[in-house]
């Protein structure tokens, strides 16, 4: 993080002026979603979203899913993917995984521009498609700052 | 070269589950953020993860702005056969690093 300048604090009249960055919305998020599942329907379950309710710093928040699947090559999880509703994009990951995995797990840490509801959808290789939610609040957000 | 973080079990048992941790030292600029002067700073993240073992892809994932600074990335395998597990990053401005571990399967 940057110590405000002077410069910074005589440019903070003109950053007002720039015009507000266009923020993903549940229906860019539901876009971005039919764009992982060719839209085919998801279903709520199997899927265990794991966020902290209430984060301090969105620069940084630990993020984990976890998918039940005996992942064995005629039942696995293909691929996991992570969505927002409030960050300037509704992407966050998407990872791909085989039954080589040996559990269908994925952690990471991702960035929070605001208190939002994030959604996990795992597709299987069945075909089906399932998912998770989390409602996280977010005290000092991502992205905001120089 | 950035640098990395790579935690792979040395030895492990055939058939076991074993934890892979990575994590790379990056800025993943989102692109959004203002400079001093008030411009966006340009783009700059890495966009693609890839893990290979035992002759094959066993891990990769596709990155966006809202991956946190420094990547972080956990995910698990099964031990197969000795060998090498081999990561690579690549990112915006021709980012590209390559990282090698072995792991010796019992």
């Amino acid at each position: 993080m940057i110590v405000p300048t002077r410069r910074l604090l005589l440019a903070a009249p003109a950053l007002l002026l720039l015009p507000r960055q266009a923020d993903a919305t549940p229906e860019a998020m539901a876009e971005a979603v039919r764009g992982f599942t060719g839209g085919a329907p998801v279903t709520p379950g199997r899927v265990a979203l794991d966020i902290s309710p209430l984060v301090e710093n969105g620069n940084t928040v630990p993020l984990s899913v976890i998918v039940e699947s005996p992942m064995t090559e005629e039942d696995h999880v293909r691929a996991i993917a992570v969505f927002n509703e409030r960050n300037p994009q509704p992407h966050v990951i998407t990872a791909q995984l085989g039954p080589r995995a040996g559990r269908a797990l994925l952690s990471t840490h991702i960035r929070l521009a605001t208190s939002q509801t994030l959604l996990a959808v795992a597709a299987l290789s069945d075909g089906s498609f399932w998912s998770d939610r989390a409602q996280v609040v977010v005290t000092l957000a991502a992205c905001i700052e120089g | 070269m950035a640098r990395v973080l790579i935690n792979v079990p040395r030895s492990a048992k055939r058939g076991d589950i074993i934890t892979i941790r990575t994590l790379i030292q990056h800025t993943m600029e989102t692109g959004y953020r203002p400079n001093a002067q008030g411009e966006v700073v340009p783009r700059d993240i890495i966009r693609r993860f890839t893990c290979s073992y035992d002759g094959a892809v066993i891990f990769s994932a596709e990155l966006s702005p809202a991956i946190a600074a420094n990547p972080f990335l956990s995910f698990t395998t099964v031990a197969t056969r000795s060998g090498t597990v081999t990561m690579t990053w690549e990112g915006d401005n021709g980012f590209a690093q390559t990282e090698t571990r072995p792991i010796e399967v019992t």
